[in-house]
């Protein structure tokens, strides 16, 4: 049964590791973002996993029941999805700047762009 | 966890394994978009199947809703398809993810196992809130509780990161006005989706309102409220136009209540020590503690739903007035 | 009495899972995109309302019963319109759908 019990942990890590080589692999900057959401939602995972108690309810009390599902994960990962979506807007806002100014949203091409400007154009 | 549920939960944490490997290989960025909303579904049925329903709610509307149409309108600017990949190779990446990956699953071998109510976790600060918070603050939703009342400083720097990601993304991309355009140029294209749009939408305000009020008995709170109210404004805008949802809320307006929103949950935190309390001490708002925590929590989970609200709105103003055309 | 809802309930169960199923299975196996969102979109209501209904049967005549029946109203009222917008855009951005006759025309013109 030990598989089973470290299932979720190990689908985390999977999540985590797919998320990483998408941000390190892609060129395309909104393809690296989708993969920075992809690792966010993995660290979720891993803490609401560890914040489920066996036989327990959601954390509302009520009548008759006696175990609840450890309510603090929740609060820290209910503040940090919202925390997620306020850096993604901003991370997607500097890529329509981004396209702006470079005309492009490609890795290759804005690094080339920047080494023209480094270099000056005589180079 | 009973046995249905530890099936479910797998076979969900499955999909959700195959939907990352078609993000990962897909090579349409509309696709990848449409499918990381799918993965942002999934994780919230999970996140039920593991008891967080009020982390389910936020992510099913924040991930799900928000996140989807911010990128659908940035990829409806930058274009929707990748060129083709630069030649640099995938081995090296793929073994620096694999070797970190290898190191985390030894890791969790050391783990407590799923579900145990043993684990260090359950057993320092978790006993506290679970035990004495329906007494201590007099609400039944203990996340609220936490949220609100004995994490109350956590909630307001996050409102104030909210709020801050709103200046900056106004600081990077403002709203652009466009004043030619006269409004209701065209006949209306959309007349199913408009009749529809003006039926749902006052319902998604008053689901809206009821998670905002409710969100003290059941799951719900502030951030979700928000999230939904700004759903209703960014259904209008799609199916009408910019212009039309901007006569509807101007943007100034939503500025100012977006900051009146943080000022609220200050000003909350400053009455209470103005009556001798400490910071965001809800206890000395009214004669009975309990009262005080409940007015405490009702209006601070105000000022969080109207600046989530408010910020939301203005941000995805901010990216429709950047394209040519809506999204 | 019991036996006879939950029997009910089932048989309402099983229908809608076999609607979603077959909705999924015309996903994948119709080959064009206007037919794979007619696959999806029909059977989608009558699925919805099958799992709502047997759900309804089996939790009685209290609140939760109110929510899904609202549920399944608003899914009603949005999911065709849904599919209605998905296909409308379609249409729009120029995705011409393959009609019957002109895969025998080309097919004749193939033989001719």
């Amino acid at each position: 049964m030990i598989s089973l019990e470290l299932y979720n942990y190990w689908v985390v890590i999977f999540l985590m590791m797919a998320g990483f080589y998408t941000l390190i692999v892609s060129n395309h900057l909104i393809k690296k973002i989708v993969g920075l959401n992809i690792f966010q939602t993995s660290v979720f995972m891993l803490y609401i996993s560890m914040g489920k108690v066996a036989g327990g309810t959601a954390p509302i009390a009520a009548e008759g029941i006696e175990t609840y599902s450890n309510p603090l994960p929740h609060v820290l990962i209910l503040t940090a999805i919202v925390v997620g979506i306020a850096t993604t807007s901003l991370a997607l806002a500097l890529v329509i700047r981004i396209k702006e100014s470079y005309g492009t949203v490609q890795e290759n091409e804005i690094l080339e762009l920047d080494h023209i400007s480094d270099t000056g154009p005589q180079a | 966890m009973s046995s249905i549920n530890l099936l479910i939960d797998i076979v969900l944490l499955t999909m959700l394994v195959f939907t990352t490997i078609a993000i990962v290989r897909s090579r349409s960025l509309f696709a990848i978009v449409m499918l990381s909303g799918i993965y942002s579904l999934l994780s919230a049925n999970i996140f039920i199947i593991l008891d967080a329903v009020d982390v389910a709610f936020t992510e099913a509307a924040v991930g799900a809703g928000i996140s989807t149409v911010l990128m659908l309108a940035t990829i409806g600017i930058t274009g929707y398809e990748q060129k083709k990949r630069r030649t640099i190779s995938w081995i090296a990446p793929m073994v620096v993810v694999v070797i970190t990956g290898a190191v985390l699953v030894y890791g969790t071998l050391d783990m407590p196992a799923f579900t145990d109510p043993s684990a260090p976790i359950h057993q320092h600060v978790a006993p506290r809130y679970i035990n004495d918070s329906p007494t201590e603050v007099g609400i039944p939703n203990m996340v609220t509780s936490v949220l609100a009342s004995y994490r109350g400083y956590d909630t307001m720097g996050e409102v104030i990161v909210v709020f801050a990601a709103m200046i900056g993304v106004f600081s990077l991309i403002g709203i652009r006005e466009k004043k030619s355009e006269p409004i209701h140029a065209e006949p209306p294209a959309r007349p199913i989706l408009q009749v529809m749009a003006k039926f749902m939408i006052p319902f998604i305000i008053l689901f809206a309102l009821y998670v905002q009020f409710h969100g003290d008995f059941g799951p719900g709170g502030g951030f979700q409220a928000g999230v939904i109210f700004s759903v209703a404004i960014i259904l209008y805008t799609l199916t009408f136009s910019q212009q039309d949802a901007m006569k509807l809320v101007p943007p100034w307006v939503l500025k100012r209540l977006a900051s009146i929103g943080v000022l609220i949950y200050g000003g909350t935190g400053v009455v209470s020590m103005l009556k001798g309390g400490n910071f965001l001490d809800y206890s000395v708002l009214a004669h009975d503690p309990i009262h005080g925590q409940h007015y405490g929590i009702l209006i601070i989970e105000f000022g969080v739903g109207l600046t989530v609200a408010c910020a939301m709105m203005l941000i995805f103003f901010a990216f429709i007035s950047r394209g040519d055309k809506n999204p | 009495m019991t036996f006879i809802i939950d029997a009910l309930s089932w048989v309402c169960l099983m229908m809608g899972c076999f609607l979603g199923i077959s909705g999924a299975v015309g996903i994948f196996k119709f080959d064009e995109f206007y037919s794979r969102v007619h696959a999806a979109s029909v059977t989608d209501t009558l699925c919805v309302f099958f799992i709502m209904a047997g759900l309804v049967l089996q939790s009685g005549f209290t609140l939760v019963s109110v929510k899904l029946i609202f549920a399944v109203v608003l899914l009603w009222l949005t999911s065709p319109v849904a599919s209605h917008a998905l296909i409308r855009s379609a249409y729009h951005t120029g995705l011409k759908p393959k009609l019957k006759t002109s895969r025998k025309e080309s097919a004749k013109r193939g033989q001719s």
